[in-house]
């Protein structure tokens, strides 16, 4: 697919999902000055809140707090108005046989292909997959993984520090029925037939916590994105290091070896350049010893690469030089559709930091939010 | 009978702390209260029938763990909502 969008001019909105509520940010046109709406559900803890881009209006928001259950709501106004879904995702019914998963979470919402304007898929914590026909009112779980897959590979399905992960569920723009989910830890896995079923790809990847040396899945994505103009490009930050695949081939490339060895490929979020499926960023994080999972020395900085990763560039300016201990989640690092393109990321510590020239320079947008976990950028 | 909400549940009561409602065990109320105020149960109960981890159920003051647990017209349920850390 070679057809270049038209660049947007308009302003942006940020749609942030924070451990106590979610916020939304409202830009000017020079994207320097912003207006916050929120808190929205407060004391909430909100995964994620991302706009349908199919009708520009419809958001949905992944919320528990932390006596109550795990639910959706929804806005058809862009946040004015909130409904619960009314059959929020939940696991089927387990058999007397059988012991019953319960939804914890919902830690990811993703649109649907263009032709499917109603429908969306939801990942969560245990490791599930659901489906919603009509715009998230209700939810249904998509057993090809949740009862065939699943049961097959949970020996290698393990929680990390916020459980057992499935995001990064992306959709081939070419083929609606093409999905690919990941599990944090569990591994990449590739439909070719709506989730009905999935075949493991993660071949190249390391899983150095594991005993086998190439183990089939059982590693631990922190994210997967894949480029909109070239959709067999695919990146992936891993635990394990920063990938890159190009399909039809089902070996992944280490192109994060190209990074200083002194700052490592570590890392949760990987951004791409929304017209250029050679740029993407990285945030990376100090994966050595226990795992700090904070910024490599207290020096916090964005890595982006040109080349598809055949070489990265440092790009701090602006941000603390030192002493700053925070992270950036895996749905909390952003890019906008402008010309030149905003970054947006949003840290551990309640910061909300944008570049309007490609990540040259930073400047903090936001301070003093809760724990913040999720950041969307999307046209106003 | 008399039934006490937490106030993590006020949005579904519109603020109200205490609701009558009725059911002769505590899924039939459970039942009745979710049919009154939609939502409200799967916050509380999970998909496998299972009391979720931060909530307590009391039917006159005795804790418990079972849904079926029947109940008299003049019972009175606690919810209570119960979470430690920050």
């Amino acid at each position: 697919m070679s057809t270049q969008p038209s660049i947007s001019t308009a302003p942006i909105t940020l749609l942030v999902g924070t451990r106590k509520g979610a916020f939304i940010y409202r830009g000017d046109a020079a994207r320097r000055n912003w207006q916050v709406e929120g808190p929205h559900f407060l004391g909430s803890i909100v995964n994620h809140l991302v706009l349908d881009p199919r009708d520009g209006r419809t958001l949905l928001l992944a919320a528990k707090t932390g006596h109550l259950g795990p639910t959706v709501f929804r806005s058809l106004d862009r946040g004015r108005a909130w409904v619960e879904a009314k059959q929020p995702p939940a696991f089927r019914k387990a058999g007397a046989d059988e012991t019953g998963r319960a939804v914890e979470s919902v830690f990811w919402l993703s649109p649907a292909h263009a032709s499917q304007p109603d429908v969306w898929y939801a990942g969560t914590t245990p490791v599930g997959l659901f489906r919603s026909r009509d715009g998230g009112v209700a939810w249904e779980p998509v057993a090809g993984f949740n009862d065939v897959l699943y049961p097959k590979i949970q020996d290698k399905v393990n929680p990390g520090p916020d459980g057992a992960l499935l995001h990064s569920i992306l959709v081939d723009p070419r083929d609606a029925r093409h999905l690919y989910i990941a599990l944090s830890v569990g591994g990449v896995f590739e439909t070719l037939d709506g989730g009905e079923s999935w075949s493991p790809l993660n071949r190249g990847v390391e899983a150095t916590f594991l005993p086998d040396k190439d183990p089939e899945y059982g590693h631990d994505p922190h994210l997967l994105a894949l480029h909109p103009l070239k959709p067999d490009r695919l990146y992936q930050q891993n635990h394990c290091g920063i990938y890159r695949l190009d399909r039809p081939s089902v070996q992944w490339q280490r192109i994060g070896r190209a990074m200083p060895s002194e700052v490592g490929d570590i890392g949760f979020p990987i951004v791409l350049h929304p017209r250029d499926p050679e740029c993407a960023w990285v945030f990376p994080m100090d994966g050595t010893e226990v795992w700090p999972r904070v910024s490599p020395g207290g020096r916090p900085a964005a890595y982006r690469t040109r080349d598809g990763g055949a070489s990265w560039q440092r790009q701090s300016s602006g941000m603390p030089s030192e002493q700053a201990w925070w992270t950036v989640k895996r749905q909390a690092f952003c890019a906008d559709a402008r010309e030149p393109v905003g970054l947006y990321f949003g840290t551990t510590s309640g910061e909300i930091w944008s570049s309007i020239d490609e990540g040259e320079t930073w400047s903090r947008l936001a301070a003093h939010l809760p724990h913040i976990y999720s950041v969307s950028a999307v046209a106003a | 009978m008399r039934v006490v909400i937490p106030s993590p549940l006020f949005s579904y009561t519109s603020g109200q702390k205490e609701i009558e409602a009725t059911g002769s065990s505590l899924a039939q109320l459970l039942a009745s209260l979710d049919a009154r105020y939609p939502g409200m149960r799967h916050r509380m109960i999970d998909e496998q029938n299972r009391i979720r981890p931060h909530i307590r159920l009391f039917v006159n003051g005795e804790a418990v763990s079972t849904l079926e647990r029947r109940l008299a017209p003049d019972d009175e349920v606690i919810i209570v909502a119960a979470l430690s850390g920050g």
